[in-house]
């Protein structure tokens, strides 16, 4: 699915990513977690190619794509989904229009047929529901007024309705109470499948507890220094960033 | 992330075709001698030639304007032509068969077919095709309900009273330096009267088009709601790729009567000019409508071209009660400037008015609102709402806010809101993240930005609005 090999990038003239390696298979969920300033955010931004997050050196495949080659919307057709940790609000545009006009642009992109807007509006309803957000949500104005939570949950339904292949989500958890978080994780549990993989990228242990992961890697100073299963994100929870030492506070500096 | 911006907005002009017709055009230049041409080509009645050679002379007492946030060389109306008809129109069609075929094609390429919206649209169109209204449709439909639709120089012989009774009384004939000059040489325009309790049973629309090289387009237009009637107006413009810039100076009055509205809205894409500021149409209009008692008078425009725009649809809410409306979208980018707004003048107790207007700049583009909300002395309860947004996409371009508010009555209320955004590359990557390209991004985000004053538009009619800024209309949400 997607394969990460030694990715160094850079913002501005920082460099953030310093030789960063990643491989995740079909159906799997893999949580990243690392303190403040490791590079968490910007691994999504890299990724999703984010203008001004610039790739130095290595290389990254999806579906046997070279991603780096690919424009932004070009990489979400291929099925590339981020979950924004701050999602902006786009004033006038109805979630609606904006999600129609983006899942027929994925739609075309895979040679079907664009939705009518009976067909949209029904599969959007479903959505809605499952992420717990009133129906008139496909109403209002993209992320406009919306609470942190609503926007979280907005992220999660774009996703259910964008049927992903790789989902990227960037701290979907910041900001939730307990029961926002239970909605946003059954959200995320409802689409995992055999075909489809996951980046959670999270600060806590938390949400872990409601998505599971299959693997457990801890980035500091833009690279993996730790990889391993669910057990390890307990660990980093009772034992915190502390033992790795300098690295981390290099990277907080 | 500008350059993708760019890209998406440099957008070739479409409408930038040239019409091979043979026409009769006056030589360039203007005097007493030229006016007095027009009229007798048009056989004018002594009193409406009279009118043009006063307004002639006021013209010429004048100085050309230059308050607004405009800079442009001096226009030379020595070397413009005043006059120019495609010759074939000379004996007028009947019907649409004796149109000059190349002439439809032209408005076919404009996307209106004439024969398509006769059956389809149930529009009437009375197109201005370089100053001579070339074709009128509808219009017995029209007449069966007492709706007269005619082209100006028309009704100046089968309506003379209607002519001179309103004629320059919205919008004197020496107003100002434009009105002065359109009053002078005013070569065609529409005409409309909606007789005592009509609604009119269609949407009246006109498309100007302006074709010949080196011809001011000086249109009038004069459209008389009576007591209790309803009538929505359409003008769309467009005018073919030129080096030179072209004048367009009309004159638009609305009289609406006791308990009448009109509703009129314009689709402007004139000429911008290339990217270097070469070329495009100098667009000085003044428009201006007077509600009497109950009366409405609703104005939505969308202007997207033109190099130079100067222009503030107006009302003067002489009646009490009565209701004034400007929605305004004003795009400018490249070296496009606009000065343009809105002024409601309140006279009548009671009066309302309420003005939106969104700017958008682009390129290095200037794009001014300039509104005036004046409460007289007698305007009792008289409220105001003004909402002014500007949007700037990129670095290099201006949005500026000139508004004026004079109140000599206590109890009047205005409120003014503005604000200014940009189109932000946090907004950009969410829509390309989400499978969109740049350039329906920015349009998409440039529509949400104007949807207060789309849904103002005609149904019809709001579809090629959103043509014009490349945007797709929001599919309907039950």
């Amino acid at each position: 699915m997607l394969k990460i090999h030694n990715l160094h990038a850079k913002v501005e003239d920082k460099t953030i990513l310093k030789g960063l390696s990643l491989e995740i298979k079909p159906g799997e969920v893999h949580a990243i977690m690392g303190p403040n300033g490791a590079g968490k955010s910007t691994l999504g931004y890299v990724l999703s190619g984010r203008d001004g997050y610039e790739v130095i050196d290595g290389q990254v495949e999806l579906g046997g794509k070279d991603l780096l080659e690919l424009e932004t919307e070009e990489r979400a057709r291929e099925g590339l989904f981020l979950a924004f940790q701050y999602p902006v609000e786009i004033p006038g545009v109805s979630n609606m229009e904006f999600m129609k006009e983006s899942v027929n642009a994925m739609r075309e992109a895979r040679g079907e047929e664009p939705l009518s807007a009976a067909e949209f509006l029904k599969k959007a309803k479903e959505a809605c529901k499952q992420v717990h957000l009133p129906l008139d949500f496909l109403k209002r104005g993209v992320n406009e007024g919306f609470s942190g939570g609503e926007k979280k949950r907005n992220e999660i339904m774009q996703m259910i309705l964008l049927e992903p292949k790789l989902c990227i989500l960037d701290e979907s958890d910041s900001g939730l109470d307990i029961d926002a978080l239970q909605v946003v994780a059954d959200g995320v549990n409802s689409q995992r499948s055999p075909e489809r993989s996951f980046i959670v990228v999270t600060h806590y242990q938390r949400l872990l507890d409601y998505i599971k992961p299959d693997f457990v890697h801890i980035l500091a100073d833009g690279k993996i220094v730790k990889s391993g299963d669910a057990s390890l994100a307990l660990e980093v929870e009772k034992e915190g960033y502390a033992w790795l030492g300098g690295k981390a506070q290099e990277a907080d500096a | 992330m500008s350059e993708q911006i760019e890209q998406a907005l440099s957008r070739k002009y479409e409408a930038g075709f040239v019409s091979d017709i043979e026409s009769e055009t006056f030589a360039a230049g203007l005097d007493e001698e030229v006016i007095r041409k027009i009229s007798a080509m048009k056989n004018e009645p002594q009193w409406l030639l009279e009118w043009r050679l006063k307004a002639f002379e006021s013209w010429q007492k004048m100085e050309e304007p230059e308050w607004a946030h405009l800079h442009y060389a001096k226009i030379d109306y020595q070397a413009i032509s005043y006059y120019s008809a495609p010759k074939s129109m000379k004996d007028k069609p009947k019907s649409l068969d004796e149109v000059d075929p190349e002439l439809l094609r032209t408005y076919e390429k404009l996307g209106i077919p004439l024969y398509e919206q006769q059956m389809l649209a149930g529009v009437a169109v009375d197109a201005v095709f370089d100053s001579v209204s070339v074709v009128t449709t509808f219009r017995e439909k029209l007449e069966e309900a007492g709706v007269i639709f005619c082209p100006i120089s028309e009704a100046v012989h089968r309506f003379p009273d209607l002519v001179k009774k309103y004629l320059g009384t919205v919008v004197p004939r020496s107003d100002n330096y434009f009105a002065a000059l359109n009053s002078a040489v005013f070569t065609d325009g529409s005409f409309v009267y909606i007789p005592k309790g009509v609604r009119s049973p269609m949407e009246l629309s006109t498309y100007f088009r302006i074709n010949e090289q080196n011809t001011g387009q000086f249109e009038r237009t004069l459209i008389i709601a009576d007591e209790g009637s309803y009538v929505s107006y359409l003008e769309g413009c467009t005018a073919p790729q030129r080096d030179e810039n072209q004048l367009h100076a009309a004159v638009v009055e609305l009289v609406a009567l006791d308990n009448a509205k009109i509703k009129y809205s314009t689709v402007q894409n004139w000429y911008p000019g290339d990217e270097n500021g070469k070329g495009g149409i100098y667009n000085f209009v003044t428009k201006r409508g007077i509600c009497h008692t109950n009366a409405h008078i609703s104005w939505t425009q969308v202007e997207t071209g033109s190099a130079i725009t100067w222009k503030y649809p107006s009302c003067i809410l002489k009646g009490d009660n009565s209701v004034g409306e400007f929605y305004s979208v004003a795009l400018a980018r490249g070296k496009q400037q606009a000065d343009t707004g809105t002024k409601m003048i309140h006279l009548g107790k009671n009066t309302k008015s309420t003005i939106i207007s969104k700017g958008i700049s682009a390129g290095d583009a200037n794009n001014a609102y300039r509104g005036l909300v004046q409460m007289g002395p007698n305007a009792d309860g008289a409220r105001n709402f003004t909402q002014c947004d500007s949007l700037l996409i990129g670095d290099q371009c201006g949005a500026h806010t000139f508004p004026y508010i004079e109140s000599r009555n206590p109890s009047a209320i205005v409120e003014h809101e503005a604000t200014t955004s940009k189109v932000s590359d946090e907004q950009l990557f969410l829509c390309q993240q989400r499978g969109l390209n740049a350039e329906k991004a920015v349009s998409m985000i440039v529509n949400g930005f104007c949807k207060e004053v789309f849904k103002e538009l005609p149904m019809e009619f709001a579809v090629e609005a959103g043509k014009l800024l490349e945007i797709s209309l929001e599919g309907s949400v039950g």
